[in-house]
């Protein structure tokens, strides 16, 4: 009977978030799943179940091609550049938390993270500008000749990475930060005691221990890359109004196929594509933990 | 006696020539961390810089901090060209929004996965979890023509809809009520005769203060810097929230870097006072999106 009662304020209690939920997450996921298979533009009201032809027509469309290629380079490039940076930088700091200046190392590095994507955009793109950029002024300076560096497709593709590098940043520093913090004191005390160095304490301590949140940091920074869209919209579009022409990224790809050229099916397939890709650099992520968790 | 006092200034001396080294070590990081701080925000401070500058000295090489001859012009032309008051009061109610929405449906679910184990629970929580790792990026096609059907495209229900739960909210108060609301406190409330309803309003709200609070500010910040749903729901000038505004107003053929700059500064100089304000709330909520597994 008590029993029943608080069943009953569960469930009337979790029903209108549940309700909300099913509408605005698992009735879209499922309908992307399903449009993905079927060839829908917008205008028809019939929408013929194709299977896999989708998928098929993706693998040889060169622009989605192109937007794959691009959007996993930018990804595993802000990888590289993030993941080692932050966590000698979340070292440091960690080195330095008693430090006057500790709470304005934090902020200041994680500042990018925080602000908005597009107005952040635009100070890099001033930076990169080919005319005003202080870069280039910089490499003149140095007597390198200027770049245009927004308008080449390998130059942009690099600033991208830079754009996302810096803001990505942030979040890995702060989740390392924690992880030194959960670190054992008594581990680092024992190795001082053996007479290791502070770099050799960082290198044979502090890495192995932490390799759990570089694989969460690597994978979340990863999947981030491959969901990157304002950053390549802003950077990467020019004064013409077609943005990202220069560096296509798969949203950008998809929201294009979807709404410019009314394929929605054929984008939901795109959808499917990133899904999937997420999904496996999860797996890899629990499946590296848990080979980890019984060694 | 000599003899130890010799011993001890002898220890003193080598542990203070370690010390002194230890010191110098730590100066020298300091000064490498202050230099990249300074070069982590030098970005956005030259961006506000540049707001107030004049077209003349935008070419100024090298560029300076402090312009020579502050100017508000690029403010009133970006004032007089587009509706940047509207766009930002659009993200600030969008923001808000989202933001109670979020809070409110997180705090009941979690609570309620937290503490009621029946079965039928436990598959819902399990079906939160499995769409968490879902990007957005993914089902926005299709929840676009949710609010087509609906119709409430260009408007501020229509950025709500994709924003109104948040799976790692549920998740995160969830956890916080697993380790932080005994079960002996509730069941003291119930035989005390207090109603459900009562004892999450009374006794487990308040508890889940500091929770919630930095489950609000990521809300909050996660609503104002969306881009990707924002671009495709608000299409009419009048409905832009700020990103989309700013992003679209840049691809413009007579803009100028002055005017994006004093456009940007405009939005940047507010969300970094609000930011450095809740710093603390912030960082915890960012710091438990780490603690997922």
């Amino acid at each position: 009977m008590l029993q029943q009662k608080r069943w009953r304020f569960a469930i009337l209690a979790i029903l209108p978030t549940l309700a909300i939920f099913a509408w605005v997450r698992m009735y879209p996921i499922a309908e992307t799943l399903r449009l993905s298979l079927h060839q829908w533009d917008i205008l028809s009201k019939n929408k013929p179940f194709i299977g896999l032809a989708n998928f098929r027509e993706l693998f040889q469309d060169q622009l989605f091609l192109s937007a794959l290629i691009n959007t996993s380079i930018i990804a595993f490039g802000v990888v590289i550049l993030t993941v080692p940076t932050a966590m000698v930088i979340a070292a440091l700091i960690h080195h330095r938390t008693q430090s006057r200046f500790s709470g304005f190392y934090e902020t200041a590095v994680f500042i990018p993270h925080v602000v908005s994507l597009v107005p952040a955009a635009m100070a890099w793109k001033w930076i990169f500008d080919a005319r005003l950029g202080p870069l280039n002024a910089l490499l003149e300076f140095f007597g390198i000749p200027a770049q245009a560096w927004l308008f080449d497709p390998v130059l942009s593709v690099i600033c991208i990475i830079i754009l996302c590098s810096w803001q990505a940043l942030g979040y890995a520093v702060l989740i390392y930060l924690v992880g030194f913090k959960n670190l054992p004191v008594s581990l680092f005390e024992a190795a001082k005691l053996d007479g290791a160095s502070g770099v050799q304490r960082f290198r044979y301590v502090s890495m192995p221990m932490l390799k759990p949140i570089t694989l969460y940091v690597s994978v979340v920074t990863l999947i981030s890359g491959f969901n990157v869209y304002a950053q390549a919209f802003v950077l990467a579009s020019d004064s013409q109004g077609a943005p990202g022409r220069q560096v296509r990224v798969l949203v950008l790809d998809m929201l294009e196929n979807s709404f410019r050229n009314y394929r929605v099916g054929y984008a939901a397939s795109e959808a499917v594509i990133l899904l999937a890709i997420v999904l496996v650099l999860t797996l890899i992520q629990f499946g590296l933990l848990r080979e980890k968790g019984r060694s | 006696m000599t003899d130890i006092a010799v011993k001890a200034t002898d220890r003193t001396s080598s542990g203070g020539r370690m010390k002194a080294r230890g010191k110098l070590i730590d100066f020298a990081i300091d000064i490498f961390l202050f230099g990249f701080s300074i070069m982590m925000i030098l970005p956005l401070a030259f961006l506000i810089s540049n707001a107030f500058k004049t077209p003349q000295e935008m070419l100024a090489w090298p560029p300076r901090l402090i312009p020579s001859d502050p100017t508000l012009e690029n403010f009133r032309s970006v004032l007089a060209d587009t509706p940047l008051l509207r766009w930002i009061f659009n993200s600030i109610a969008f923001a808000s929004l989202s933001m109670v929405a979020i809070v409110m449906t997180s705090a009941i679910a979690g609570y309620v996965l937290a503490k009621f184990p029946f079965r039928s629970l436990n598959i819902i929580f399990m079906l939160i979890l499995a769409t968490a790792i879902v990007p957005f990026e993914v089902y926005m096609i299709p929840l676009y023509f949710q609010a087509q059907m609906l119709g409430v495209l260009n408007s501020l229900w229509g950025l709500l809809l994709g924003y109104l739960v948040m799976s790692f909210g549920i998740f995160l108060i969830r956890q916080n009520v697993m380790h932080s609301i005994p079960d002996e406190l509730l069941e003291a409330a119930r035989i005390d005769g207090a109603g459900e309803f009562w004892i999450f309003w009374k006794i487990v709200l308040p508890l889940l203060r500091g929770a919630l609070g930095a489950l609000a500010v990521l809300a909050f910040f996660q609503a104002w810097t969306s881009f990707a749903w924002p671009m495709i729901v608000a299409t009419t000038r009048e409905s832009y929230t700020i990103e989309v505004g700013l992003a679209l107003f840049q691809t413009g053929f007579t803009v100028d870097l002055g005017r994006l700059s004093a456009a940007s500064a405009a939005v940047l100089v507010p969300s970094i006072t609000l930011f450095v304000i809740l710093r603390r709330n912030f960082v915890q909520g960012v710091a438990s999106t780490g603690m997922k597994e």
